[in-house]
């Protein structure tokens, strides 16, 4: 029996594993989005390619993408072409986790030249050729450099070819090819924890602790389905998409312990980028569905399984090859709003209302008037979420990203720019009962002897997050110069020298009418400044 | 001359005397409402102990608890805030991300400064510190009446980029002594003179908080202490492990942010010199939380800031990032007190929540009903129910028994034993896990470290903490008890000017590397010779680099001298090698980039004499034999059990063993063997494995 509470032990001491597997990643890597931004993920994987444990990262959108991405490698080289000292990787969108700025790589761990599992990792790397991070290729070609499952590493022997090709292909070459590195030592240092487990518990394989760890996960998220009302649920969202709004159809159905989600009804495919592979919906649906009804079961195969996500292949939220999905998170960010008004219906009480839920990433190109310098800019920054049923939305913040912001006195060593407002935006939260969390208002300009154009890829610009239950919608993103000029909330465009860009992000939806806010919440509010 | 080192804590409030005739020591309860008090009768303690009158001490060394618990409970001053237009919100919006990713009702830490006590004027520099909109100081000046007439106590001022030029921030602060002379006034050019707003506001507010408060207690400690005929100078120690002056306190009382560990950490610190442990683990395990710091030749190591009062089960995130000087310590939720309960998977999960001292574990018999690490270690045989905490608090097996077989054994299908086993293996894992990922984030292998375990709880854990980081020797100093307090005794007089000021290394400027030097110096040797006045001092420079596009700075140790043009290599190189020692390797073709400094002014220590390790003795006489659980075997063992007492120098006894004192309990497992050691410490060795 003892054998159960080493089981447990090694449970704990796994997710502990998998967190230093992160943690190596997260303090080698290059790009800013995964150091600043945790857009990383890591996790151990039984023999089969079933997800035992994975590190709570910045990043929902690689939960279930990684996990499925290991099966595609286990599938690809079969155990005669498993090798000790192997290393693979791809960046394939539809294999991976959904763009060609991810590559996951995944190392096979042996243990007395036996096969036993494998360390997979993904990282954001800074550059993978192509036009570049931005929603401009019409057709995944034009996004960069596709790594189909490959060996990177045959028994210790780097495939040098492959490393030319990536570094002729990419304008970040060392950083590029660094960031596979890194992410092939942190599996490396994955390995060494693991194995020092297994020296000290005296196994040779880990298929027991795998089917342990994943039956008691599945039970728990199973059981914890069986408490959500058996039923049909549906929801609708409409939001801004890129040259056409973009209408997101949810299906629920709970059957005792089995839930299913659907997205038929949902719109087509987008010519930008901003469509998402089927493998990056499904990541968020399920995230909100664990937050909402599992959120304390550790992500594994076992917790993952029971939620069964499907999207019509050919809409936006599954898109077909070759189409472009260089910035699928803004979709991606949005799916958790759909699914969760729809189980709504399912469990009143418990999900908060619209968020302003998709990033705004403010990529900036400032140059110097008539001469070489160059600098880009990249802010990540986050509108209100939505109210809560027992409480106000959490302002400026996000969610379902994990996504930290930048200093703006660090950020204005690296360009050129002066931010001259960033803060609050005071009555941008939807009123209700509870009230939804704020927007931000930023404001930028060029240095002077600078001029800049941003590439907007802002959604909830014409439609705002909803309330809830009586609760009033959030305010709408405004994109505009500081005079009131309004500039085009997706694409790239010039800011006049000396001009002001201004941006206003979306507040979150309220919740329950605003006539039974508490008299108090509301007078604090005022204030403070919250409401006008 | 006699010092005396006094902390308090949470709980108790501890003296050290250090007299000609050795070390005195005493230990009273911390009074809430008048915590000058307990000082007194803690000295007055020590002194009978020592047979000396209070006014024989020469200098008196403190800390405390009292600036963190007040932005723990939020019992500060009325603060203003004056920060730029455009900028009212930065300590609200913090890093826009949540600490919790799957917690839809997470709640956040509502901002130290509320939004209606927060106040902006018209300004702005640049980050090369040019003015780019000049202060509007008609605006200041109404702005300042209307703080003095809505009845603030204390005011903060932090400006965008005040850390590259700070006039505007001190042209407020003029207004204020022009206006509302009363009124203190703290700059974040001069509380925290760094790049990056959100941890300087943070740092600024924070000191602002509580500055009136550490003001009036420090005034009514002198006043208390001369009435009793302690004159003595005062000095406080502060969180980076160093003293300051009563004055310098007073100004900038964030620096005291948790000094009685930092103590603790210098106590821990001390013993590894005297032992020649170049590199050790401190590791402390009290009540509700266990801190593990890392020690390398002597110096408990340092971070440029941490995050005080986490509000979310110690996690990372969930508190507010100040920045100041600080030993670097990891806190986990682990405590004798953590108590354990099965998840909804069916696991043994163990903390944070605790039991306190109120109810206390279940065995406490003060009406706690759920099972305790102390509790299961009952269970395991590795606590005397008699002998608990001297005998003042008897143990029940029964209650113990009870808790464990309701809430763990029954549910599990375990017996007693191995559910006891199964609650002080978890929380042993957890703070094993938490050690091994500190030492990887400093690029630190740990198996070559020396622990040193003190605390009530940690000499009870230290031995399997040890089997599980491979760590080979560890050692238990006597006095533990308040080693706080004897840490203060042992501390540099030292102070830490950090300043920020953005440099590309391939445009390096030695003058202006040497003019900030110069200036950095001065202001730490000015608050130095304040508490010594002369004195030999060592300096240490860090410089906070990072290759250009990267988010985070590594600090990098450079030699405190003049710069040549040319010297650009040295900082390169001596980057270089920081960034290998850490991440394994450097990156080719990238340059890199300064942003914040820092150096360090300190008095010079004498080393402590060494001690010849004693690695092996004879066996003390006596002994009785107990049953002991051994996690290790993962079974009951027959241990020998001695008072610590009979371990004199060059006494050895094999594991498994038990030895106990008043304090704590010391457990030798099956793989270690216990050494006496001349200055009354204990090394556990791990045995030599067949």
């Amino acid at each position: 029996m003892t054998r159960g509470i080493d089981y447990q032990i090694m449970w704990n001491r796994l997710i502990a594993v998998v967190e230093e597997q992160a943690t190596t990643l997260i303090r080698t890597a290059f790009s800013t989005s995964v150091r600043e931004a945790g857009d990383l993920s890591a996790g151990l994987f039984d023999r089969r390619g079933r997800m035992m444990a994975q590190a709570v990262t910045g990043t929902p959108g690689h939960v279930n993408a990684m996990a499925e991405s290991v099966g595609h490698f286990a599938a690809r080289f079969g155990p005669q072409e498993t090798l000790e000292g192997d290393v693979y990787l791809t960046n394939d969108p539809w294999m991976g986790t959904g763009h060609l700025h991810d590559i996951t790589v995944v190392t096979p761990v042996f243990r007395k030249s036996r096969h036993i599992g494998y360390f997979a990792a993904t990282a954001h790397v800074v550059d993978i050729g192509g036009r570049g991070f931005g929603p401009d290729g019409r057709e995944v070609y034009e996004e960069g450099l596709l790594l189909p499952i490959s060996k990177f590493i045959e028994r210790g022997e780097v495939n040098g070819l492959m490393v030319e090709m990536i570094r002729a292909n990419v304008r970040t070459p060392d950083q590029t090819v660094g960031d596979i590195h890194s992410l092939a030592a942190c599996n490396a240092a994955g390995d060494r924890r693991l194995q020092a487990m297994l020296d000290e518990f005296g196994l040779d394989e880990i298929e027991g602790l795998s089917d342990y760890i994943i039956d008691a996960s599945r039970a728990a998220t199973r059981s914890a389905i069986a408490g959500v009302p058996d039923g049909t649920y549906r929801n609708g969202m409409r939001v801004d998409g890129f040259e056409a709004p973009v209408d997101m159809a949810v299906t629920l159905e709970v059957a005792g312990d089995r839930m299913t989600c659907d997205f038929a009804g949902t719109s087509g495919m987008s010519g930008y980028g901003v469509n998402c592979p089927e493998v990056y919906t499904r990541a968020y649906a399920c995230f909100a569905l664990k937050c909402a009804i599992a959120p304390e079961v550790p992500n594994n195969h076992g917790s993952l399984e029971p939620f069964e996500i499907t999207a019509p292949e050919g809409s936006i939220l599954a898109a077909r090859r070759p189409a472009p999905v260089s910035v699928r998170h803004v979709m991606g960010h949005l799916v958790p709003d759909a699914v969760l008004g729809a189980l709504h219906h399912a469990l009143p009480g418990v999900v908060p209302a619209e968020g302003a839920s998709a990033l705004w990433n403010i990529q900036l190109s400032v140059r110097e008037t008539g001469g070489e310098g160059r600098a880009e800019v990249l802010m990540f920054n986050s509108g209100g979420t939505g109210a809560r049923p027992g409480s106000d939305g959490l302002s400026a913040t996000a969610f379902p990203s994990g996504v930290s912001t930048m200093s703006v006195e660090a950020t204005e060593h690296v360009g050129p720019i002066t931010v001259w407002r960033k803060e609050l935006r005071s009555g941008s939260g939807g009123a209700g009962r509870h009230r939804g969390g704020l927007g931000q208002v930023i404001e930028i300009e060029a240095r002077e002897g600078h001029e800049m154009s941003i590439n907007a890829m802002f959604d909830r610009v014409k439609h705002a997050a909803r309330g809830r239950e009586g609760g009033a919608d959030g305010a709408a993103g405004r994109v505009e110069l500081a005079d009131g000029t309004p500039l085009a909330p997706k694409g790239r465009q010039s800011v006049p020298p000396g001009a002001r860009l201004r941006l206003s992000l979306p507040g979150g939806g309220g919740y329950g009418p605003p006539d039974e806010r508490d008299p108090e919440a509301a007078e604090a509010d005022r204030r403070g400044g919250y409401t006008d | 001359m006699i010092r005396a080192g006094v902390d308090i804590g949470g709980t108790f409030t501890d003296a050290a005397l250090e007299h000609p005739g050795g070390l005195a020591t005493a230990k009273v309860l911390t009074d809430y409402t008048r915590p000058e008090d307990a000082i007194l009768r803690a000295l007055t303690d020590a002194c009978r102990t020592a047979s000396i009158q209070l006014s024989d001490i020469g200098q008196v060394i403190h800390g405390t608890t009292l600036v963190t618990n007040a932005l723990i409970e939020r019992r500060g001053a009325r603060t203003a805030f004056v920060t730029t237009e455009g900028f009212r919100d930065v300590i609200e919006m913090r890093s826009e991300n949540r600490f919790e990713q799957y917690d839809l009702n997470l709640e956040l830490p509502p901002p130290l400064i509320p939004r209606a006590d927060r106040f902006t004027l018209a300004e702005r520099v640049s980050p090369r510190g040019e003015v780019l909109l000049a202060l509007d100081r008609d605006a200041a000046r109404d702005l300042v009446h209307r703080i003095k007439d809505a009845g603030y106590t204390s005011v903060a001022v932090g400006f965008l980029h005040s850390y590259a030029n700070a006039e505007h921030e001190a042209a407020v602060e003029e207004i204020f002594a022009e206006l509302a002379p009363e009124l203190p006034v703290s700059l974040s050019s001069r509380v925290s003179p760094q790049m990056r707003e959100l941890p300087r506001f943070n740092t600024v507010c924070a000191n602002a908080y509580v500055r009136p408060q550490v003001d009036a207690y420090l005034g009514r400690l002198t006043a208390r202490l001369a009435e009793e005929g302690l004159t003595a100078p005062i000095f406080l120690m502060h969180s980076g492990g160093g003293l300051i002056s009563l004055d310098t306190a007073r100004a900038e009382p964030v620096r005291l942010l948790e000094s009685g560990p930092a103590g603790g950490a210098i106590f821990a610190a001390e013993l590894a010199r005297s032992h020649g442990a170049g590199r050790a683990l401190s590791f402390d395990m009290g009540g509700t939380t266990a801190k593990i710091c890392l020690i390398e030749e002597g110096k408990p190591k340092t971070a440029a800031s941490f995050e005080v009062a986490r509000t979310y089960r110690f996690k990372k995130g969930s508190g507010m990032v100040v920045q100041t000087p600080v030993v670097e310590m990891v806190e986990i939720g682990a405590g004798g007190g953590s108590l354990a309960t099965i998840d909804a998977m069916g696991r043994i999960q163990v903390g944070p929540r605790s039991a306190g001292s109120e109810p206390g574990p279940a065995c406490y018999q003060r009406g706690g009903e759920e099972p305790a690490v102390t509790d299961a270690n009952l269970l395991l045989g590795r606590l005397d129910p008699e002998a608990f905490a001297g005998g003042k608090i008897p143990l029940s097996e029964g209650k113990a028994r009870a808790a464990l077989d309701a809430r763990i054994a029954e549910p599990q299908g375990l017996s007693t034993e191995q559910a006891a086993f199964g609650v002080t293996e978890m929380v042993d894992e957890n703070m094993a896990n938490a050690a091994r990922v500190h030492a990887v984030e400093n690029g630190r292998d740990i198996e070559r470290y020396t622990m040193i375990a003190f605390g009530g709880g940690a000499p009870l854990h230290a031995a399997r903490l040890c089997e599980k980081l491979g760590i080979a020797r560890c050692l238990i100093p006597p006095g533990a008890g308040v080693g706080s307090a004897i840490g203060f005794l042992r501390a540099p007089m030292s102070y830490e000017a950090a300043r920020g000021r953005f440099m590309a290394l391939p445009d390096f400027d030695a003058e202006a590397v040497n003019a900030l030097i110069e200036e950095l110096d001065a202001e730490a040797r000015a608050f130095v010779a304040q508490g010594v006045g002369e004195a030999e001092t060592e300096e240490r420079l860090t410089a906070f680099i990072r290759y250009a596009g990267q988010g985070w700075e590594i600090p990098v140790q450079l030699p405190v001298r003049r710069y040549a043009p040319e010297d650009r290599t040295v900082i390169e190189e001596a980057f270089a090698e920081a960034y290998r020692g850490l991440f394994g390797r450097t990156i080719e073709g990238l340059a890199a980039e300064v942003t914040n400094w820092s150096l360090t002014v300190a008095t010079l220590r004498p080393p402590p004499g060494e001690l010849a390790p004693r690695t092996d003795g004879t066996r003390p006489e006596g002994g009785k034999p107990r049953s002991v659980y051994d996690a290790g075997r993962r079974e009951a063992v027959q241990a020998l059990e001695v008072p610590r007492s009979a371990l004199t120098p060059g006494a050895a006894i094999e594991g498994p063993a038990v030895i106990t004192e008043d304090e704590t309990t010391t457990i030798v497992t099956a793989a270690f063997r216990a050494v006496g050691q001349d200055d009354g410490s204990l090394l556990l060795i791990r045995k030599e494995t067949p």
